[in-house]
């Protein structure tokens, strides 16, 4: 399998509300700290990402938000409007307002439509060779197997015209593994890891893409090995001694480390659940689970991002310059 | 009566919403019981895709759009006693578009076609987000038939949570749309309309006009319901504002999902429906940001010596003074991630607390629920009046 940083292309995905933006960031920094022409784009328009980099605002033209890490957000009227400058060569621009619109209108309608413009334009990218690795802050778990699967979905409904001759090559890169690859993204619960191996499996059904790499965030720290973990559980019965020494807190003391350890105790048989599941599948037997701490820190920022990153370049073995 | 209680016995419908992974099936299901608990009618739980080893413990493993009832002998094996009865039905989305179009086709040679057009299941799947819409009808379907004292809904999870409100009007609003009326203006006319012309020139070039005739007949057809489908989503749209109707929000205290709530909470009184309450779930604690804690857990820091770990094993049983000492340092080393947590969590609670009349809070529980005596437990913690507190 290639290395996550060595593909052309990694779509980050996973249940909303796990962090899929700060990991995507913190995967195309490793990237681009390692020497790497990075660049990170969020399909949702959000401005989650723009947040996760501490930008204030991220456009369709990328933004050099540090030395190699180039970032965008995706525009499918931008996308629209490129697109018919490159391929269909009509110089629209004073006129494509209100045609956008339009187009939008039979977009949101039409299959695969919408989702083809975005996906076209990274593929654009990749096939160009703009970049050494494009990373994608992709749409959810619901949402991302019709994103990634959109030109097979037009090569299957659209007989003729433009749209439908350039899926192939946009094929050719989504569905080769050397090239393009998955990260799906959870954290160790319970709604996430079941979404997570139903996205696994439709992946592969539904489309041609691989999955690369699952990468479990917030994951919490081992607290106590086994003979401290008895001590633990039987400091309840010299809580008196305890409590004489430090405090009226005492018991709440040792209640944060119980709630966390019993907290990690269920997210790791999530986790164990979920190696489970991959291996019944043996296209995602080897898949590795990529380990994320807990960082226990405000709100998502570049901070956040930075450390995520450090942690992800021991990980994935990477030596950042 | 609890809060919880008045909430459930003074509706006919609640809606349970908020963003995913919050534990809204496992809320749903647990006022499903407490309602049976206290009331002598029909209860049912409408629940989307619920947690697996949930539905294995409600017995859902093989209901569909129909109701089943739980067998008393179910919550007797529990030990939680119940009056009333309790339904559960789950949603299923296929199925659900394909009755919709059955109802609302004028006759059998529009509904074959709409059922078998390649394009169907692709764009009822994909637009005005029909898993939403869905869910509304089943609950306008459920309450009409006058089957059910209290219908409990278990929205489907959206990452906007306010397209479930949006849902019957963007229903509406498509079927009055110009997308509709410019697709199903015969295809050679709508060439010669000069305002459409360049765009259609580039669409056609792009897309190809066999695919765009393709879009052309399916509108066409869906337009012939238009009817039917307007005005069953204006009555759905009524039965969400109505004064028997109630949201319940959930929600965890972690950043998104209570942010999502306060604009949910804040959009419903917006709009004029009722919000009855919100639930905190998974909520730490709030002990744990106190000063108390905090003093402790700097006294233990800062112990000199080991003479507390050796007054503290001497009491356990073949405690090894080092790992006692290890485990006091583990102890004082830790807590700050867990009080800022928890300091955190509180200053979100307060600011959803200003938003809704009733707040109820679980506690954070080892492990996830999946029986209904754990279910029943989960019913306590809702009955608790924090105000005593």
């Amino acid at each position: 399998m290639t290395a996550l940083l060595d593909l052309d292309m990694l779509w980050v995905t996973g249940k909303g509300g796990v962090g899929k933006t700060s990991i995507a960031a913190a995967l195309a920094d490793v990237a681009a700290r390692s020497g790497r022409r990075t660049l990170v784009c969020e399909m949702d328009a959000k401005g989650a990402l723009a947040a996760a980099l501490g930008e204030d605002d991220l456009g369709f033209e990328p933004t050099e938000v540090s030395p190699n890490l180039h970032a965008m957000t995706m525009s499918t009227e931008d996308a629209l409007r490129e697109y018919l400058r490159l391929f269909v060569k009509i110089p629209l621009i004073g006129r494509i307002g209100p045609l956008a619109t339009t187009f939008d209108f039979v977009a949101d309608a039409a299959p695969g439509v919408k989702e083809i413009l975005g996906v076209g334009k990274l593929c654009f990218e990749v096939r160009e060779r703009h970049y050494d690795l494009v990373v994608i802050d992709a749409e959810a778990s619901g949402h991302i197997v019709s994103q990634i699967g959109a030109p097979k979905v037009i090569a299957d409904l659209v007989q003729v015209g433009l749209v439908r001759d350039q899926t192939q090559w946009m094929l050719d890169i989504l569905n080769d593994p050397a090239r393009t690859g998955v990260a799906v993204v959870t954290t160790p619960e319970e709604m996430p890891v079941t979404e997570s191996a139903e996205l696994l499996q439709r992946l592969t059904a539904e489309t041609g893409a691989h999955a690369s790499a699952v990468i479990a965030n917030r994951v919490l720290p081992m607290l106590f090995d086994r003979r401290e973990q008895v001590v633990v559980e039987q400091l309840e019965s010299a809580l008196p001694t305890l409590t004489a020494a430090i405090g009226p807190g005492a018991p709440m003391v040792l209640e944060a480390a119980r709630l966390t350890d019993a907290r990690r105790r269920t997210g790791a048989e999530h986790l164990r659940w979920l190696q489970t599941e991959l291996q019944r599948d043996a296209i995602h037997a080897d898949l590795p689970i990529i380990t994320v701490p807990e960082l226990f820190s405000r709100a998502p920022g570049r901070r956040v991002v930075s450390l995520i990153a450090d942690g992800l370049a021991e990980e994935l073995d990477v030596e950042l310059g | 009566m609890s809060d919880l209680d008045n909430l459930l016995a003074s509706r006919e419908m609640v809606l349970v919403a908020g963003s995913g992974g919050v534990g809204k099936t496992t809320i749903a299901a647990a006022m499903g019981i407490a309602a049976a608990q206290r009331q002598k009618g029909k209860i049912l739980v409408l629940t989307v895709d619920p947690a697996r080893r949930l539905a294995t413990a409600l017995g859902l493993e093989e209901v569909g759009n129909t109701p089943v009832r739980i067998k008393p002998a179910v919550f007797k094996q529990a030990g939680v006693k119940v009056r009333g009865q309790l339904w559960v039905a789950m949603l299923d989305t296929k199925a659900g578009w394909d009755e919709l179009i059955r109802r609302h086709a004028p006759d059998d040679e529009v509904r074959d076609a709409v059922l078998a057009n390649p394009l169907y299941q692709n764009i009822t799947s994909r637009f005005v987000h029909s898993h939403d819409y869905l869910a509304m009808e089943q609950l306008h379907d459920l309450h009409a038939t006058g089957e059910f004292d209290l219908v409990i809904v278990d929205t489907p999870p959206s990452r906007n949570a306010l397209s479930i409100l949006d849902a019957p009007g963007r229903m509406v609003d498509f079927f009055g749309s110009r997308l509709l009326r410019w697709l199903t203006v015969p295809y050679r006319s709508r060439l010669f309309t000069v305002a459409s012309k360049p765009f259609y020139q580039v669409a056609d070039r792009v897309l190809g006009s066999r695919f765009l005739q393709d879009i052309a007949e399916f509108f066409v057809l869906f337009q012939a319901m238009e009817s039917g489908f307007v005005k069953r989503a204006r009555s759905v749209e009524a039965l969400l504002a109505d004064a028997r109707t109630a949201f319940v929000v959930v929600t965890t205290l972690e950043t998104a999902p209570s942010h999502e709530a306060r604009f949910l909470a804040q959009e419903l009184l917006k709009r004029n429906m009722t919000l009855g309450a919100i639930v905190a779930n998974r909520v730490l604690p709030n002990e744990l940001a106190g000063a108390a804690a905090a003093d402790s857990a700097e006294a233990l820091r800062y112990r000199s010596g080991r003479k507390l770990a050796e007054s503290l094993a001497a009491q356990l049983d073949d405690a090894p003074v080092a790992v006692v000492d290890t485990v006091l340092t583990q102890l004082a080393e830790r807590f700050d991630d867990v009080a800022l947590v928890a300091a955190r969590e509180t200053e979100r609670r307060a600011e959803l607390a200003s938003l809704s009349p009733v707040m109820l809070d679980v506690p954070w529980l080892a492990g996830d629920i999946h029986d209904i005596a754990g279910l029943g437990g989960l019913v306590d913690r809702l009955r608790v009046d924090l105000t005593e507190i």
